[in-house]
């Protein structure tokens, strides 16, 4: 090329040019478009699962007039009574026309079972109510539920759907008597499992979630943190030293549920832990989350610059003081970054809690770290398998919480590095 | 062609060709224990050094070498890159145990104490043998807690008002103060290149040490910040003795008062600065000063 055609590239970009920028829109595209394509996945999944279920917040309620007549009372003791029977009986006066015994069964099965337990608890609270007349609103029916949430389908023949179509012309009367509401669903977060849908709640998973949580942090944080120290600022480098750093970059890649079968034997079988509980759970959390810290802790500390540790050791400080003076303070953001998003894995981790049987069926809120407990994820599991048609909505809301939690603590994972991010 | 005489003749590797007469010299000062040209010893020294030597693993950094500090000097070390003088300076107060595969053999005393005897700790000998940076290393803290870190963790003082002192004499000493005086709570990574170097020898004085080390103390800074520099040695040696590493041998000539010269390991010449620079007795010397290799 002389040096005329040279200067004329300047003003006229030659064929070649021209492919090269052709090459670099096309390159800039396919990015795009790769972005576009992932951003709408995560749109469409937030869009399937809060429009599944963010109905799961609101509960259907039915007013009854209920009559705690005084001779229900008889027995010594109040839990004694026939709660259900009162409930049957405002049912009854509220439908005097009811009178088949299958038409009764209907009108019975719109209340939810647990109306009997909202009416005992009225009545243990106050004992001053027997022999008056309350109006009180409980909850109504899963199914009622479902087809005030316009999820059961009324054009359907009366054979495929679970409500008949006699109770739709009583689901209707209450409505118009304005006797049938929607109202915020405050079981949803006050309660345990439950295999009725409308009783179900999410606070034992949390709460399950949260003790397993607070024995992983507690565990894994200070081990990880010391194992990267000394292995970051003491270890002195040999084979052992490599055979370790190997070992536990393996283990940060090990399946989870592997750990959920070493939880198992170590921790169940033999050391006797009981089994189903957040301990077990966080136990088995930390073993997997472990490698996770030490990693990040190790990075983070190996990121802090040489000459600050020459620059202490220079005035004399120890190699201890000098680590807890200077090093772990300028690694501390990093070593919370990992940990936090170590975490946020263990929160959302399922398979090795189903191993040590995490799965089971669990009514209470766990009161401390030794109660069986379900967590977040596996309550979701468990929602999911079940067939009532009212659980797919506590599913969603379920993840939606889940989801919450995990970007909560991915935002303060950033939150934290850019905040102590340092600035030499 | 100094790395082939090096690998012909590891233990004495200074030997290049020509020059019969030196050669011999050399010799004869190898096997009398004394190589080194000119007076590296002195009346009443503060560190003496008898032939340190030092390997990384199995490779020899520094060769048997013997050299006085003496009180209230500025010694000043020069010598082509990588000849040693790093290492050599971070033999003098112990930074080399740092480095895992680093061997110091011989004996290195202060004011005649053995520092590398097994019963020494380092911790008070680096507060009295301090050390300035190539790089200026200001931990990421206040300038206050900068300069107080030291005195802290001697336990130098008894109350804030003690503490408060001491920061504002180093500070002064090392000739910051009218700059930081208003801002001693900023960040200490906030300030200039040079008075970032300024307040690291605040730092090291601050512990009030008997010897300061400073390895290029002023590679990193502009000629005003140098200048400033320099003449805070010059004052701080009347209270310190102060063995400087640098590449700037008109630096070595304005500020100290002997200059050893080193060589691939080896201590070649050590002689009052102004004999050095204008009168140089080795060959090896002579070429290095007069800009023939380097
Ligand atoms: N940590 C180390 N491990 C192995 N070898 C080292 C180490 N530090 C220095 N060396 C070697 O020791 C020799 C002397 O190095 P040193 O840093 O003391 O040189 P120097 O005279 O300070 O050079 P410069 O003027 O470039 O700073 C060099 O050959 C170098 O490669
Ligand atoms: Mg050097």
């Amino acid at each position: 090329m002389n040096s005329i055609e040279t200067t004329s590239d300047l003003l006229k970009p030659t064929t070649r040019l021209k492919r090269r920028y052709r090459v670099e829109r096309w390159f800039k595209r396919l990015g795009l478009t790769a972005i576009a394509l992932s951003l709408s996945f995560v749109a469409f999944l937030f869009f399937t699962i809060f429009s599944d279920g963010y109905t799961a917040f609101k509960q259907s309620y039915i007013e009854l007039e209920v009559h705690f007549a005084a001779e229900e009372f008889s027995q010594e003791k109040l839990a004694n009574a026939d709660y259900p029977g009162l409930v049957k009986h405002a049912m009854r006066t509220m439908f005097p026309e009811v009178t088949s015994r299958e038409g009764k069964k209907f009108l019975y099965s719109l209340i939810s079972p647990a109306a009997a337990y909202t009416l005992q608890n009225m009545v243990e609270a106050d004992p001053k109510m027997i022999g008056t007349t309350q109006k009180v609103w409980v909850l109504a029916d899963d199914d009622v539920d479902m087809l005030m949430k316009g999820k059961i389908d009324r054009s359907l023949g009366e054979g495929n759907r679970r409500v008949r179509d006699i109770q739709l012309a009583w689901i209707d009367r209450l409505e118009s008597e304005n006797r049938l509401e929607t109202r915020f669903n405050k079981t949803f977060f006050t309660t345990g499992d439950s295999r009725e849908p409308e009783l179900a709640g999410i606070l034992g998973a949390v709460k399950g979630s949260f003790f397993t949580l607070l024995i992983t942090l507690s565990l894994s944080f200070p081990i990880g943190v010391a194992a990267a120290v000394y292995l970051e600022e003491f270890a002195p480098e040999n084979k052992w030293t490599d055979l370790i750093e190997i070992n536990i970059n393996n283990l940060a890649a090990v399946p989870s549920i592997i750990f959920g079968l070493l939880g198992l034997a170590i921790f169940i079988n033999f050391w006797g832990l009981p089994r189903s509980t957040p301990m077990v759970g966080g136990l088995v959390l930390t073993l997997m989350t472990l490698p996770t810290i030490i990693i990040a802790g190790r990075a983070s500390l190996k990121s802090v610059p040489p000459s600050i540790r020459e620059a202490a050791l220079g005035v004399g400080a120890s190699k201890m003081q000098t680590v807890t003076h200077h090093v772990l303070p300028l690694a501390m953001p990093g070593m919370l970054t990992g940990t936090i998003i170590g975490m946020a894995q263990a929160l959302g981790e399922t398979a090795p809690l189903l191993m040590i049987g995490m799965v089971a069926f669990i009514v209470d809120v766990p009161g401390g770290i030794t109660d069986p407990s379900a967590v977040l994820p596996v309550q979701i599991y468990l929602w999911a398998d079940s067939p009532e048609r009212g659980f797919t909505e506590k599913t969603a809301a379920a993840i939606m919480i889940l989801l919450t939690f995990l970007i909560a603590m991915n935002s303060l994972a950033v939150f934290l590095r850019k905040k102590f991010e340092i600035k030499w | 062609m100094e790395l082939a005489s090096r690998t012909s003749n590891p233990a004495f590797p200074t030997m290049l060709s020509g020059d019969i007469i030196r050669e011999a010299d050399e010799a004869h000062a190898y096997t009398t224990g004394r190589k080194t040209v000119g007076s590296p010893f002195v009346d009443n020294p503060r560190m003496t050094c008898r032939d340190v030597e030092v390997y990384y693993g199995e490779k020899c950094a520094i060769n048997k070498i013997s050299i006085d500090v003496d009180c209230n000097e500025v010694l000043a070390m020069i010598g082509p890159s990588g000849c040693g003088k790093s290492t050599f300076l971070r033999c003098l107060n112990r930074m080399n145990d740092t480095v895992p595969s680093c061997r110091v053999i011989g004996e290195i005393r202060l004011d005649n104490i053995d520092i590398y005897h097994p019963s020494i700790d380092v911790v008070p000998l680096r507060a009295r043998v301090g050390m300035v940076f190539q790089k200026p290393n200001p931990f990421p803290k206040s300038i206050y807690d900068n300069v107080a870190y030291g005195p802290r963790i001697h336990g130098l003082t008894k109350n804030k008002a003690e503490l408060d002192e001491i920061v504002e004499t180093s500070i002064m000493k090392a000739g910051l103060w009218n700059e930081v005086k208003d801002r001693l709570q900023e960040p200490g990574t906030g300030l200039s290149g040079g008075q970032q170097q300024r307040l690291c020898i605040a730092r090291a004085i601050a512990v009030s040490p008997e010897v300061i080390l400073m390895d290029e103390p002023c590679s990193a800074l502009d000629p005003i910040a140098t200048a400033k520099v320099e003449e805070l040695i010059a004052e701080l040696r009347t209270q310190f003795s102060i063995v400087i590493v640098t590449h700037a041998m008109q630096q070595a000539a304005r500020v100290s008062q002997r200059t050893a010269y080193f060589h691939l390991g080896d201590l070649i010449e050590v002689g009052p600065t102004d004999k050095i620079f204008t009168n140089p007795k080795h060959r090896l010397t002579e070429d290095y000063i007069t800009g023939r290799f380097g």
